[in-house]
């Protein structure tokens, strides 16, 4: 290893870790988005998914079970003397998270990054499935912005993601780091709110907005 | 350290596998390491059994600092689950000192977020 390596410790002083998860389909940004704000290099680590996709995969025909090799890109912030943040970026399916025991377990909460451009977004329904119904952890959706994405007004974007009303939508450009760090301050003040006592009674409805998913016009 | 979007990084195996490592065990000793816990050598280190492998010398050399099990785990290249398996080991022997990471509860205590969210502000 480097001799540079003793700069990559946690100062002896820290005592206790947090996690957020950020979970997100392929290329959306989920590395860029933690390297923007680490302190350390993204580091990556590796775990093998065999019985964990039993009876999601079509082996049937298959001379030997097949095994797929998962990556889980990670980085760190120390925010004061005694206590460390660690951000895991995952894909957003839920048997992806529990192939690392305990990574949702006790996590502060749940950065979705989401692509809008078009054709990019269909994979983000099963995350938003999988996090109000098998979890109860905080979540804000934040839209990375690349060159070519569109803007959409939050409420489409509600709509088009079916989301509740009192889930945070940001804009966040996944490179910069105050934008990134404005995304994990409103995830953490939501899971503060969340913490406080029960939300106020949701909004109603907002009227149905178009279809993003279709091709369309610009909205400013 | 390679990035992980090197290119030129791909997929590598040895020909020694994970049990192997691990002497056969797919579970760590306790069930208290988790994947953020951090862990540091205990100072003054006593000295490994000579039936110690090159892997669990190499993970309690990685911790001459404080880091996360995770961290130790990616920089070793190895498994985070062999070596929540060897980390729980060296723990058990008193070679390593573990301090808890993340609460393990579903929900994260009001005070923890607001430090969470101070800290967060003050970058």
């Amino acid at each position: 290893m480097a001799s540079g390596l003793s700069d990559q410790y946690l100062p002896g002083t820290v005592t206790k870790s947090v996690k957020i998860l950020v979970v997100g389909s392929f290329g959306v940004g989920k590395t860029t988005l933690i390297g923007a704000v680490s302190e350390i290099s993204p580091l990556r680590t590796e775990e093998t998914l065999t019985q964990v996709s039993e009876g999601v995969d079509d082996l049937t025909g298959l001379a030997e079970k097949r095994t797929t090799t998962v990556a889980m890109d990670f980085g760190r912030i120390t925010l004061n003397e005694s206590l460390a943040l660690y951000l895991f970026g995952t894909p957003g399916q839920r048997r992806f998270w529990d192939l690392w025991e305990g990574l949702a377990e006790g996590a502060a909460g749940v950065l979705v990054l989401v692509d809008t451009r078009p054709g990019r977004l269909e994979g983000s329904f099963e995350v938003f499935d999988q996090l109000e119904i098998g979890t109860q952890m905080p979540f804000v959706v934040a839209v990375n912005h690349f060159p070519d994405t569109v803007r959409h007004s939050v409420e489409e974007l509600r709509t088009a993601l079916d989301l509740l009303p009192e889930t945070p939508i940001v804009d966040c450009d996944a490179r910069d780091r105050a934008s990134v760090l404005k995304v994990l301050t409103t995830l953490v003040e939501y899971a503060v709110d969340l913490a406080d006592g029960p939300a106020p009674a949701p909004a109603p409805a907002p009227a149905p907005a178009p279809n993003i998913l279709a091709p369309q016009e610009v909205v400013s | 350290m390679t990035s992980p979007d090197d290119p030129g990084r791909t997929y590598r195996d040895t020909a020694l596998r994970p049990y192997v490592l691990t002497k056969g065990r797919a579970r760590p000793s306790r069930n208290t390491i988790s994947i953020d816990t951090l862990l540091i050598a205990t100072d003054p280190a006593p000295s490994l059994p000579i039936s110690a492998g090159r892997q669990e010398r190499a993970l309690l050399a990685m911790c001459r600092g404080l880091l996360s099990l995770v961290e130790a785990a990616a920089r070793l290249e190895l498994p985070v689950s062999v070596v929540r398996v060897l980390a729980s080991d060296l723990v058990d022997s008193g070679h390593l000192t573990a301090r808890a990471g993340s609460p393990q509860s579903p929900q994260l205590s009001r005070d923890l977020l607001q430090e969470v969210l101070n800290g967060l502000r003050a970058l």
